[in-house]
């Protein structure tokens, strides 16, 4: 069943509708605040924007097979515990052995989440509520309740996300070359394509030889892979690491999900939609303040614009979607 | 079918032993959930008469019932709703909601009557548009709460900002801070009647058999005559009324009221409902575990801040103990299965 008309076609294109909706909105705060919209105002919101980015994409994968990852933020806060003590206690080391160390430590938090859904069978939303406090614990007993400031931490492992190329910074970069990566991984590999069939039919995936449970041990790790990196990217931007660093972003980037149009009911998202999604929710934040509304405004919008666009997700959910293995009806 | 799934956890034995109601053998009884909650409920209480002397005091006793009263009380409807296939993570934003709605009706000049009842009636219409948008678009409550909780805790932050609410009437005290009897407190004594009005709901009245059908197979519920959406709204409902009492009670208690009231509450009651037995898919659980549950959350977080161990510390506890408690019984029914069927080819 196609649904025809204009309004479904732009609804049930949600990148569409979600991009041309973004650039309405730019051209309504850069109406009222034009130097919002200069370059170098946008590239400085977009950086701010990159890791929430990183993560939805990254999100979006696990929610493509009907799975749930809350344990993103406190793997954020692990991670880039981990990193800026290792960074005190061995400061000769390169950003780059710490961006891969980081990485490193987010596919171990990510593996332990996806072992627990995949081998035991717990559902992922139990296993994740539970290591999103074991992981925040953790970083509470590894740093003892202490902070990591800036001037404990050597310029090298500060100087990374804030290096500049072509007028973006190496996060903004790093965000690209991310979301790129999956979405050649999502489209063009025989595992991307398993994960859509893994959520759009379970059933249908473990007869077309589809091991499920595998599917989903893989998108916990890049999930918790991409968490890693961004922990490290998180505590070398701010330039300090705590025990609340990133409390409560695990629903900013379910958020953003949702909003890019990716059903919670598995094997319906793109790429794009996640990352339009969060650059969505990055501009709300970034344009609130100029247009002169207070930052209390931000929670209640993006709850509201998450309950309205499940709303709509509900109903377009109806007129397709990218399907491997549809379910049958009678 | 509902006791079929109660039977099926691994503490009992096989189905086909069993007689189909609950009243069976004494060795089945002695073998469920509860009985094993009771014993490490016995000995959490044992270990904190043995770390501190004072916990054996009737006031510390008391004083300890304080710390889970409220998140005990938003367990009894979540229970119901986890058994019905649904769950709410909002409840805590919808308590912070319910707070600054209170607190603000005190700056108009509410008495505490009007506060406690402005508090459970704005609860009542959060839970209410959480089960409208669930029931009429057919959207997953995981999505809706999840925006929800946002929503609501953010109108909170909208009208309150980093501000804070005092000066409560001293009336209003009463409902956190009040004893009704000798160290019984009015929280504690609330609790053990909705506990026992639960009970009754659950396990001896026709709403409560519906609820566990709706859990087990929805479909199977709308076919057999259940008007399906309407249970879930209304579970729905109570869970936001129940939120938005647990919100009166908080609120007298510490007399206050911040945007960030309540928060990560919905984590642990969700854990007290699941440690209690409830089955997170829905379909299987009791009131009496749950009532369980909440005494043994309630002793070790009480025993454990005998030993000075920090909240943050105690929340790895409350992480692991849900993982433990959703997969221990996983592995046992895995591992059961396991040495049937090579019984079973032996034969």
């Amino acid at each position: 069943m196609k649904n025809t008309s204009l309004l479904g076609k732009m609804i049930s294109h949600r990148e569409w509708l979600l991009g041309a909706i973004i650039v309405l909105m730019l051209m309504g705060v850069g109406y009222i605040a034009p130097f919002f919209v200069t370059p170098g105002n946008l590239a400085e919101a977009f950086d701010d924007t990159s890791i929430l980015i990183m993560l939805a994409c990254a999100q979006m994968l696990v929610i493509l097979t009907r799975c749930i990852d809350l344990s993103v933020a406190s793997n954020i806060a692990l991670t880039g515990m981990c990193v800026a003590l290792f960074n005190v206690a061995y400061p000769d080391t390169p950003a780059l052995v710490t961006l891969i160390l980081s990485i490193g430590i987010g596919i171990v938090l990510g593996a332990f989440n996806g072992i627990l859904v995949w081998l035991v069978g717990i559902p992922s939303i139990v296993v994740t509520l539970g290591t999103m406090s074991v992981y925040r614990g953790f970083v509470f007993l590894i740093s003892g309740g202490e902070w990591v400031n800036a001037h404990e931490m050597t310029p090298q492992f500060l100087a990374l996300p804030r290096a500049t190329f072509l007028d973006l910074t190496v996060l903004s970069w790093i965000a690209i070359a991310v979301t790129l990566a999956l979405f050649v991984f999502t489209r063009f590999t025989k595992t991307g394509l398993s994960i859509f069939a893994v959520g759009g039919n379970p059933k249908a995936a473990v007869y077309s030889g589809i091991n499920v449970g595998k599917y989903q041990f893989i998108t916990f790790c890049i999930s918790g892979a991409v968490a890693g990196m961004c922990g490290y990217l998180w505590v070398s931007r701010y330039a300090v690491a705590y025990v609340e660093v990133a409390v409560a972003f695990e629903l900013q980037v379910v958020a953003a999900c949702v909003i890019g149009g990716i059903s919670i009911a598995g094997g319906i998202g793109t790429i794009w939609g996640a990352a339009l999604g969060a650059i969505f929710l990055g501009l709300i934040k970034n344009a609130l303040p100029v247009i002169g509304i207070s930052p209390f405004w931000q929670l209640a919008i993006s709850g509201l614009v998450i309950v309205l666009a499940v709303i709509i997700n509900s109903r377009s959910e109806k007129c397709g979607g990218r399907r491997i293995l549809r379910e049958a009806h009678q | 079918m509902m006791n079929e799934e109660v039977l099926k956890h691994p503490m009992t034995k096989d189905i086909k032993d069993l007689p189909d109601n609950l009243n069976g053998d004494w060795r089945n009884k002695l073998m469920r959930w509860e009985t094993l909650l009771m014993v490490f409920v016995a000995i959490a209480f044992f270990t904190n008469t043995q770390i501190s002397p004072y916990f054996l005091d009737p006031w510390s006793l008391s004083d300890a019932t304080f710390n889970f009263t409220e998140k005990a009380i938003i367990a009894l409807p979540m229970a119901l709703l986890i058994i019905a296939r649904d769950i709410d993570l909002s409840v805590a934003s919808t308590i912070a909601l319910a707070s600054v709605a209170m607190g603000f009706a005190n700056t108009m000049g509410a008495g505490p009557i009007e506060l406690a009842l402005i508090g459970m009636a704005v609860g009542t219409v959060a839970g209410f548009i959480n089960g409208w948008i669930i029931t009429r678009f057919d959207i997953p409550a995981i999505v809706v709460t999840i925006g929800t909780m946002s929503l609501y805790r953010g109108i909170a932050y909208i009208v309150l900002g980093d501000d804070v609410y005092r000066s409560y009437p001293s009336d209003f005290a009463f409902f956190g801070q009040g004893y009704v009897w000798g160290v019984l407190s009015f929280e504690f004594l609330l609790f053990l009647c909705l506990a026992v009005v639960f009970g009754i709901l659950l396990h001896k009245t026709t709403f409560g058999r519906r609820v566990y059908a709706i859990g087990n197979n929805p479909t199977a519920a709308l076919f057999s005559g259940i008007n399906v959406k309407r249970h879930r709204l209304f579970l729905f409902t109570l869970v936001g009324l129940f939120a938005g009492i647990a919100a009166v009670l908080l609120t007298s208690r510490i007399g206050s009221t911040r945007p960030s009231i309540a928060m990560g509450w919905e984590l642990e009651v969700i854990t007290m409902v699941v440690l209690g037995g409830v089955n997170i898919l829905g379909g299987a659980g009791s009131i009496v575990g749950v009532f369980i549950a909440v005494f043994l959350m309630g002793l070790v977080t009480f025993g454990m801040g005998l030993m000075n161990v920090p909240g943050i510390v105690m929340s790895i506890f409350t992480g692991c103990l849900l993982i433990l408690v959703i997969g221990t019984p996983i592995i046992w029914r895995r591992f059961l299965n396991a040495r049937k069927m090579r019984s079973n080819s032996g034969e």
